[in-house]
Order: C-alpha cells, then sequence, then structure tokens
C-alpha cells in the first residue's frame, strides 16, 4: 500500500510545533514560514539550511517537469538488525515523519528546458543513509542515463552508508560506481550536487565521481565523521575541515554554487556537455550568458498567461529576478515581496525566469 | 514484537544472546590478533617468488599498502594487500594498516598496470578503516576510494579478493572488488566498526559486541548474505596459531579460482562481475500507480485548499520544503 500522509504535512507546516528557526550560522531567529519562501537560505547570512527532496526538485526542475520513478521501492530488513529500535520501525517512522519510502527520489526532468535523469536524496529520511533502495535508485537513474543518452544529476544529502542494513549497505558503493563507470565509458555526463551534509560512503562512491562536483555554500562534506576521527586520531582540525569550500580549495570540488545560482549553473554546464539537445543558444545570443532569450519568452508567456496581469518587465535586475528564483518554490504573486537586494548580485544568469512553480507536484509519496 | 518481548524473560534466550554476542566478539578479536598473518607474511608463505612495488606517482608511498607481483603456482598474479604491522614500532610506520589516499592510488597504478599487462589481481584486505585524519581528506581519501571501486568494477583482468582480517569499511572495499570474493573463517567485514556502530546507534562503545553482533560482522554471515563467495577454513585456534598452513589452504583455494576464472571470457568475466554486485541489497518493489500529479493530493489537501484562498490562488499547494533542521550527521563512516 502506498504511504501517503502528505495530507498531514501542510497542517504541521502552517502550525509548526515553533515557529521560528535559529541561524546556526549567524544566531538570527527565522519565522520558518519566511525561511521556506526563501528556499530555506538564511535572508540576513546566507547560510543554507537542509532541504527535502520535494523541495530540491522543485527548485532544480521545470515546473511540473518532474515523472518519478520506482516510487515503490522500499528497503528490507535483511539482517534482522535491532539497536534500541527494530529497524523495521526505525523505517516506518521515517516514512510516518518524511512521507517517503526511503531517502532518495528519482525520476527524469527538465532543467531549463534540458531533459535530465536525476536523482535527490533526503537527509530527513534517517540521516539520508543509502542503504538497498538508495544504491538501487542511483544505480537505476545512472542506468536509464545510459540507456537514453540522458545527462545525470545526483544531488547528495547523507550521513553515508545505512548501518542497519550492514555490508549489503556497503557494496551498494560497488554497485552505483560500477554503473558510473559504465555511464563515464559510454560519455554521458554525470553532474553531482552535494548538499550540506555529504559524508562517509555517499561522498566516498557517487557523489564524489561526477564529471562535474557542485557543492552548496558550507556544506560538510567528508569521508570520516569527527566520532570517527576523534576514536582513531587524537589531532585537532583545522577550522573549515570538510567544508565544501575546504573541499574546494583542496581540488576536488570544481563550483561551490549558492542555492539560488544551482539550475542555472546546471543547465549552463549542460550547454556544454549535451551541445544539440535541442535547447541551445546560438552563442553570439550569450553575452557572459546572461541572456537566454528562448527561456525569457517562455517565462514571460507564463507570465501573462496564468497570473492575470502583465505583472513586470521580467529581466528587471531586483524584483524580477529576486522572483524568479524564488518562483522555484513559491507561487510567482510573491516575486516582488521576495526580491531583496542581497539577492541581486547573484542572479547574473536570471534570463529565463520561471513564474510559478506548483509544489507537492514533485515527489508526492 | 510480543515474541521479543517474550524472548527477553531470564533464562535460555538471554544466555543464548549473550553467548552468541561473546562469540561474535571473540571473532572480532582473532581478525585483529597483532600475531595475525598479513598480506606480505601470506605472500612469502604461499608464492614462488614476490616483488613490491612502491609508490603511487604523484604524492608518496604509502606503508600500509603492499603491491606488487607475485608467482602463485606458475600463476603470475598482482597483488595489493593492506599491511598492518607485527609489533608497534612496525605499526606506526605502516599506520596500522590504515592506508592514505595515496595508498589507494598506488594500489589504482598497479591495477591498471595488471590490466595491461594481462595479470589477474589477487588483494589481501585487512584494515580497520580507511586513515580518517584531516591529511587523508585534504589529499582525497573519498575520491581515492570511490575511483578504485570504480576501476576494479571494470578491470579487465579477472579479480580475486581475500578478506584475511578486518574488512572495515570503505578503505576495505576500495580493494575488495572482485569477480569472487573469499574470506579467511575468523575474517569480519562490516560497514562500519563495531565501536563506531555502537557509538553511534546505541550511544555508548560499550555496546561493541552487540553492534558486531547485530551487524552480522562474520565470515559465515557474509556468506550466508551473498557478500563473500567463499570461506577458507582456519588451522587450529585462528590463522595465528599456524601461519604456514592458513597459506597453504588459502593458496589451494586461489590457485583453483585463477584456473577457474582463467577460463572464462572476459566479456563474461565483467558482466558477472557487474550482476555481482548488481544484486546485492534487500529491497521490495511495490507497484505504484505513476504519480498523477496535483489531482492525486489527498482530500485533507483540497479541503485546505478550499479553506485557504490565498494558497490555492497563488498556486501553493502545501508542504514545501518545511522541515526543521536536523542535528548534524557526522556519523557513519
Amino acid at each position: 500500500m502506498p504511504i501517503k500522509l502528505p495530507s498531514f504535512r501542510p497542517r504541521k507546516d502552517a502550525y509548526p510545533p515553533d515557529l521560528w528557526t535559529k541561524c546556526p550560522s549567524c544566531s538570527e531567529m527565522l519565522f520558518n514560514k519566511q525561511l521556506d519562501k526563501s528556499d530555506r537560505i538564511c535572508p540576513t547570512c546566507g547560510h543554507h539550511f537542509r532541504l527535502s527532496a520535494e523541495a530540491r526538485l522543485a527548485l532544480l526542475l521545470d515546473d511540473r517537469s518532474f515523472r518519478e520513478e520506482d516510487a515503490g521501492l522500499q528497503s528490507v530488513d535483511a539482517l534482522g538488525f535491532v539497536d534500541q529500535k527494530p529497524y523495521p520501525d526505525r523505517l516506518a517512522a521515517a516514512q510516518m515523519a518524511t512521507g517517503l519510502r526511503d531517502a532518495a527520489v528519482r525520476g527524469t526532468g527538465l532543467i531549463d528546458g534540458h531533459p535530465v535523469a536525476i536523482c535527490v536524496m533526503d537527509f530527513g529520511f534517517m540521516g539520508g543513509s543509502m542503504g538497498a533502495v538508495v544504491g538501487e535508485k542511483v544505480t537505476r537513474a545512472a542506468e536509464q542515463a545510459l540507456a537514453d543518452r540522458l545527462p545525470l544529476v545526483i544531488v547528495s544529502a547523507s550521513g553515508g552508508a545505512r548501518m542497519q542494513e550492514g555490508t549489503l549497505a556497503l557494496m551498494q558503493l560497488a554497485k552505483t560506481c560500477g554503473a558510473l563507470e559504465r555511464l563515464r565509458a559510454a560519455g554521458v555526463p554525470y553532474i553531482s550536487v552535494m548538499s550540506d551534509p555529504t559524508t562517509g560512503g555517499v561522498f566516498a562512491s557517487y557523489a564524489v565521481l561526477g564529471d562535474v562536483n557542485l557543492a552548496e555554500p558550507n556544506a560538510l562534506i567528508g569521508f570520516a565523521g569527527a566520532r570517527v576521527q576523534a576514536g582513531t586520531i587524537a589531532q585537532e582540525l583545522p577550522p573549515g575541515f570538510q567544508r565544501a569550500e575546504f573541499l574546494f580549495d583542496h581540488g576536488f570540488i570544481d563550483r561551490v554554487v549558492h542555492r539560488r545560482e544551482l539550475r542555472s549553473e546546471i543547465a549552463l554546464l549542460l550547454r556544454y556537455l549535451v551541445p544539440g539537445d535541442g535547447v541551445d543558444e546560438p552563442p553570439e545570443s550569450r553575452p557572459g550568458f546572461t541572456i537566454d532569450p528562448i527561456g525569457f519568452l517562455t517565462s514571460l508567456a507564463e507570465k501573462v498567461v496564468p497570473d492575470l496581469g502583465p505583472l513586470d518587465d521580467a529581466p528587471a535586475p531586483n524584483g524580477g529576478g529576486g522572483g524568479a528564483e524564488a518562483g522555484a518554490a513559491n507561487g510567482s504573486a510573491r516575486s516582488t515581496r521576495l526580491g531583496r537586494p542581497s539577492t541581486a548580485p547573484t542572479r547574473r544568469a536570471a534570463g529565463r525566469p520561471r513564474a510559478t512553480t506548483v509544489e507537492g507536484e514533485a515527489t508526492d509519496g | 514484537m510480543v515474541d521479543r518481548l517474550l524472548g527477553r524473560r531470564p533464562g535460555s534466550t538471554d544466555d543464548a544472546t549473550h553467548d552468541a554476542k561473546s562469540a561474535m566478539w571473540n571473532r572480532v578479536q582473532l581478525a585483529r590478533n597483532i600475531r595475525r598473518p598479513r598480506t606480505l607474511d601470506l605472500l612469502a608463505l604461499m608464492a614462488d617468488d614476490v616483488v613490491e612495488l612502491h609508490g603511487d606517482r604523484a604524492f608518496g608511498d604509502d606503508a600500509a599498502m603492499a603491491c606488487g607481483f607475485a608467482r602463485i603456482d606458475g600463476h603470475r598474479v598482482a597483488f595489493i594487500g593492506q599491511q598492518k604491522g607485527a609489533d608497534t614500532e612496525e605499526n606506526i610506520r605502516r599506520n596500522f594498516g590504515m592506508p592514505h589516499p595515496e595508498g589507494y592510488r598506488k594500489a589504482m597504478r598497479v591495477m591498471e598496470l595488471a590490466e595491461r599487462f594481462g595479470l589477474p589481481i589477487v588483494t589481501f584486505v585487512d584494515v580497520p578503516g580507511a586513515h580518517p585524519g584531516p591529511e587523508s581528506e585534504e589529499r582525497g581519501i573519498a575520491e581515492a576510494i570511490a575511483r578504485s571501486i570504480g576501476l576494479m568494477s571494470r578491470l579487465r583482468t579477472p579479480i580475486i579478493a581475500v578478506i584475511t582480517g578486518e574488512g572495515g569499511s570503505g578503505g576495505a572495499l576500495a580493494v575488495a572488488v572482485g569477480d569472487v570474493v573469499i574470506a579467511l573463517e575468523n575474517a569480519v567485514y562490516s560497514v562500519i566498526s563495531p565501536e563506531g556502530c555502537a557509538a553511534i546507534l546505541w550511544r555508548s562503545a560499550d555496546e561493541a559486541a552487540t553492534a558486531a553482533l547485530a551487524m552480522r560482522m562474520s565470515a559465515d554471515d557474509q556468506l550466508a548474505l551473498g557478500v563473500i563467495d567463499r570461506v577458507v577454513p582456519e588451522p587450529g585456534e585462528g590463522a595465528h596459531a599456524d601461519h604456514a598452513e592458513t597459506a597453504r589452504r588459502l593458496r589451494a583455494v586461489i590457485v583453483g579460482e585463477l584456473d577457474r576464472l582463467g577460463r572464462i571470457p572476459l566479456p563474461e568475466l565483467l558482466d558477472a562481475r557487474y550482476r555481482r554486485y548488481r544484486t546485492l541489497g534487500a529491497y521490495t518493489e511495490t507497484a505504484t500507480p505513476p504519480v498523477p500529479p496535483p489531482s492525486s493530493r489527498g482530500l485533507g489537501d483540497r479541503l485546505r485548499d478550499l479553506l485557504d484562498p490565498a494558497r490555492w490562488l497563488t498556486g501553493k499547494t502545501g508542504s514545501g520544503p518545511s522541515r526543521r533542521d536536523e542535528p548534524a550527521a557526522r556519523e557513519e563512516e
């Protein structure tokens, strides 16, 4: 029976037990609703909070383009694992809490018109840990990408392999890496996006193997957790250790990308990696890659039709811009309100505003 | 659940659990025994000659990882294996058998060498885990492990992996992807050290034995799970008691597998290797209706939308990204 409890979630969202979240970075108290509207980025300091799989898909993909695959995959307790709680109980609790069956959601969709195979992880489901289902979904995503020659995008958010599945979870490293090697040999691009956190077995398998590795600012990315390190070696850890910028400095990440730019960055990379997929623009029309005429027209049309108003001048630096990005997770009516000055400088590739995105459509259970 | 509660009643079951736990912990201790034969010890006993190769050609040479060529019963092979020390001094030099990234990169270099010159590969896995320190992270331990796993999954030469002692997580798997995976009887294989697992799930390192049992890390359990293919019995009290006999038994199995794998055409071998890992992991697949977008939302959502005109107008249908940030997740290895 499909597990489907979304009917409880809006209520929880509307009246959360505590309405405020304290930003761990700048200690500002943030109103949760406001935080959601701003893609869970702290408006004061830009701290990136974690995103659910659903919100991540809404953020990255074109409106209504997501088609979920393998929604029915569910883990089995092969070991009979019992710690404080039996593993099946933990699974059930996580399913109740998130409305997901496991920590990854996969399918196909469009990123700025580019068709992609996509798999996103949700840290809220047992710490995003990788068991057989996550491994299987990543592998199937890679196999589908290979079969259909679609570029693969994986957004990781995970504490590592799922201990409750023992070595079978460890074997998912081999499974996913094997599939990605085939993808690599066939010349199908793979973009890996690491969000906070990407550690352990997930980082040491598919997350680090991207043809292009992107990461969100200040995301925790590393192999061994602090506790493992403390138990093994008694050593001071350098400041900023295992953060996205640390990995960038050491050459393991191509670009550290602000969440609001992620979608346009991926689209930009796809234009290089998948030439001739029909969504390329002629080179002369992208001076500094700031404008995407097709996207612009589409977005204008979208704005005019469903939003009952000529609204604004789409590429206006501030209002239109902020609204476009925020639109990925919000209704368009808020566009102008959200156009904060702080977001303006980050919006250079905002030529393709998407006016509306209907949420809740992305992953429905 | 009831059974489990009933099973906890004082008496036989409790004792049985306790016995199982101590038996498992005994295995873990055997796998970690300092006198257990190491990669180079085993090779010295089973090979006709051995040439060790050094250096990853990029950073340095890792003494925790031994690589090279060996001749076993007339078979030329490339060998790769973690090397722990036989005493404290050697252990410090060899970093207790915990390789840094350069160790795995050296291993990959030798694997590619083996592929080019048509040598089958035999790996010996005995590692608590890859070295977890800052210098390891700086040089990309995760990248080295992932590349090594990927490389082994496609290498065009037969690979035999032998778990001789501790098979600790990614640091072990990085050299343990093969066409056939063999384990010595008292070897253990796990996704995280039992101490680490206990610290995370039981919040106490004292529960390591419980964690070891729960993870079913013994060779026999791993055989039952399909993670390994063969178990080689150890003589007497264990491999540490009789190195020569252990090497003799292992040699017979390795030679047999070399003969067998050598007869399989490469494409078939690679396909079987891919499928071997492709099929590991237990899940069920429920047939679900393809997700029909908004109309599939629950009655509650639709009611709320009706009652909340603002939401309805803006097309925001609910849920959204709201989820409070969870505690930091530096957990599993």
